[in-house]
């Protein structure tokens, strides 16, 4: 079967600085793809290339058998792929829900939102609620508090349930557990589940092996800017995932090529 | 879920209620705090009321008439216009130099086209706003999408715009009985309307009805939500989907608009067309945005504070004047309120430490 977002020689080059070396990549339908790879290794930089935020210099990637060229963020996001970038991209003098819905506000039905381009406060206010509640991590008191006064957590919380709410072809997390504490984490890992279970799949990038050893279907190693192997994580354990990533032990033959 | 890590078991048998905030730790300072941050014209709402009250007390019905508090909206009508104008830009996190220059610039293309070139009033109105706009619109792409620092290249633009006017107007003034007699649209903004003692000019009604236009616009629609997303962390906004460019250069050619029309006032307010007026513009309207609470760093504030940084600064200088105080003190007074005013700001940020 086809996969679902499919990235083929993928490079990017920061100057000299080689991101992206001739990288693949394959996410399926209805999997949790968790990318894992050490510091530098140019995962961030490989889920910003499928997801818009920035434009590879060679390659190309199939969404749903398409070709698709991104030039921003909001390419991407109309594509239907939704992201939880690490540095969270919140406008921190906004309130929640104006973050949530930054860049497809809901405007008020008839003359005040045609003619005066009105928002409905209301009701994205009532949605956003919905949302984070669904999320059940929060313990936010009003809605409209500016994402500057909660938590790390809290924050990355709205940010997860922004993505949530949104992505209907995939949602890609980067580090979503980073900065939550075991209960919160917990909480985004059964979201991740329940998210799959509505049929979206889902890129994981975490440092927190546990997490992806529990969640994974499929463990994408990503080391020197490219796909090293792509690994069952039934199949290894997770000190087998560190060493493969470190480079301390040889991939296997069979996997690489899957 | 069924396989949970062994340390999360713990979790799962910890209280559930829902962590609330603590009430009673927050001080009368903190709520003060809390209540800026919220609504952040409130200080120079607040010494706007207070300075009047104090002014009305010590000088009487001198200051405290319909006529004295009207003639300060008179007074303030072109800072107010520009100020809006720099308040667009300075919520993008950007500062704008260059508004006093299009302003002057606009008002001698409105003026030279009806008086040199004999075209139709209406034309040279349209034709001034154009090129206030386009002034705008090159601030905005050098911004936008060369990447300039705003300082710089407004810095760059009110010397070339100011030097344009000279250059375009042979330095010529057009006398205001020349106006009247063969333009009198040039004039519109100084009308008046006059019930009791207080005196309306078109100028200061449209002040006014500007930044209620402005604050609707900025609170109520999309277009103003990412205004205040742009000046508060660009990368972030791009990632969560606003186009942080075409937002850029639409500030940017909003400001020029409405310093053009800050031109067109101007004409209403002096009489005249005169290429050497209006010269501090962009350091008053700086003034106004800062005392009115918007921040310098983008992001906060609200454009009805940079109104009421605009009265207080001419509540001041008629007050002092009416005193017979030498009009320095004016401006010691500004300066004061200007470094009171960033001040608070910097600690209405640290709301969340």
């Amino acid at each position: 079967m086809e996969p679902i977002l499919k990235g083929r020689n993928l490079v990017k080059r920061y100057g000299r600085v080689v991101a992206l070396d001739n990288c693949d990549f394959d996410l399926h339908h209805g999997e949790i793809l968790a990318v894992i790879g050490d510091n530098g290794a140019g995962k961030s930089t490989l889920i910003k290339a499928v997801s818009g935020a920035v434009t590879p210099d060679e390659g190309k990637i199939w969404l749903e058998g398409k070709e698709v060229k991104f030039h921003s963020p909001l390419d991407g996001r109309h594509a239907g792929i939704e992201t939880v970038y690490q540095t969270l991209a919140m406008s921190p003098a906004l309130s929640i829900t104006d973050n949530m819905f930054m860049g497809r506000e809901l405007r008020k039905p008839g003359f005040r939102g045609s003619v005066l381009r009105q928002l409905d406060h209301k009701a994205m206010d009532a949605f956003a609620r919905d949302k984070l509640n669904e999320l059940g991590l929060m313990t936010i008191q009003n809605i409209n508090q500016a994402v500057e006064t909660l938590s790390g957590g809290q924050r990355q919380g709205v940010a997860v349930a922004r993505a949530a709410a949104f992505g209907s072809k995939v949602i890609i997390l980067d580090e979503p557990t980073a900065a939550l504490g075991v209960k919160e984490s917990r909480r985004v890992l059964e979201l991740i589940l329940d998210v799959r279970s509505r049929g979206i799949p889902i890129i994981l990038i975490s440092h927190n092996m546990p997490h992806v050893f529990e969640v994974a279907d499929r463990i994408h190693v990503h080391r020197l800017g490219k796909r090293l192997c792509v690994i069952n994580p039934k199949d290894y354990t997770m000190s087998d995932a560190v060493a493969f990533m470190t480079g301390a032990k040889e991939p296997p033959q069979e996997a690489a090529a899957a | 879920m069924s396989d949970t890590q062994e340390y999360e078991k713990a979790a799962a048998t910890s209280p559930t209620t829902v962590a609330a905030f603590a009430t009673h730790d927050r001080s009368m300072v903190k709520s003060i705090q809390h209540g800026l941050h919220q609504t952040p014209w409130m200080v120079p709402a607040i010494v706007l009321v207070g300075s009047i009250l104090v002014f009305g007390l010590v000088l009487g019905q001198k200051f405290f008439s319909p006529f004295a508090l009207t003639l300060i909206l008179q007074q303030v009508q072109i800072v107010g216009i520009l100020g809006a104008a720099q308040s667009l830009v300075i919520l993008t996190a950007g500062i704008d130099l260059s508004v006093g220059a299009i302003m002057v610039l606009s008002s001698v293309v409105m003026g030279l086209f009806s008086f040199r070139y004999g075209l139709p009033v209406e034309i040279a109105v349209a034709a001034g706003i154009a090129c206030g706009t386009f002034c705008g619109f090159i601030n905005g792409f050098l911004v936008a999408v060369m990447k300039l620092p705003p300082f710089i290249v407004t810095l760059g633009m009110w010397q070339i715009v100011l030097a344009t006017n000279f250059l375009y107007s042979a330095n010529e003034t057009i006398r205001a009985q020349d106006i009247a007699d063969q333009a009198p649209l040039l004039q519109f903004f100084g009308n008046k309307i006059a019930f009791g003692g207080a005196v309306f000019t078109y100028g200061a009604i449209f002040m006014v009805l500007l930044v209620l236009f402005l604050a609707y616009v900025l609170k109520q629609t999309a277009w103003g939500r990412h205004v205040y997303a742009v000046g508060d962390d660009p990368e972030a906004a791009e990632l969560s989907g606003v186009q942080v460019k075409r937002t850029l250069i639409s500030v940017y050619m909003l400001s020029g608009l409405i310093c053009a029309f800050a031109g067109w006032a101007l004409i209403g307010r002096i009489g005249s067309v005169s290429p050497t007026s209006g010269q501090l513009g962009n350091i008053e309207s700086i003034t106004a945005v800062v005392i009115g609470g918007i921040s310098l760093f983008g992001g906060r504030g609200s454009i009805m504070g940079m109104l009421f940084g605009a009265l207080i600064v001419g509540v001041f200088s008629l007050g002092l004047r009416l005193l017979g105080a030498d009009a320095q003190w004016t401006y010691l007074l500004i300066g004061v309120l200007i470094i009171a005013a960033v001040t608070v700001d910097q600690w209405i940020r640290k709301v969340s430490v």
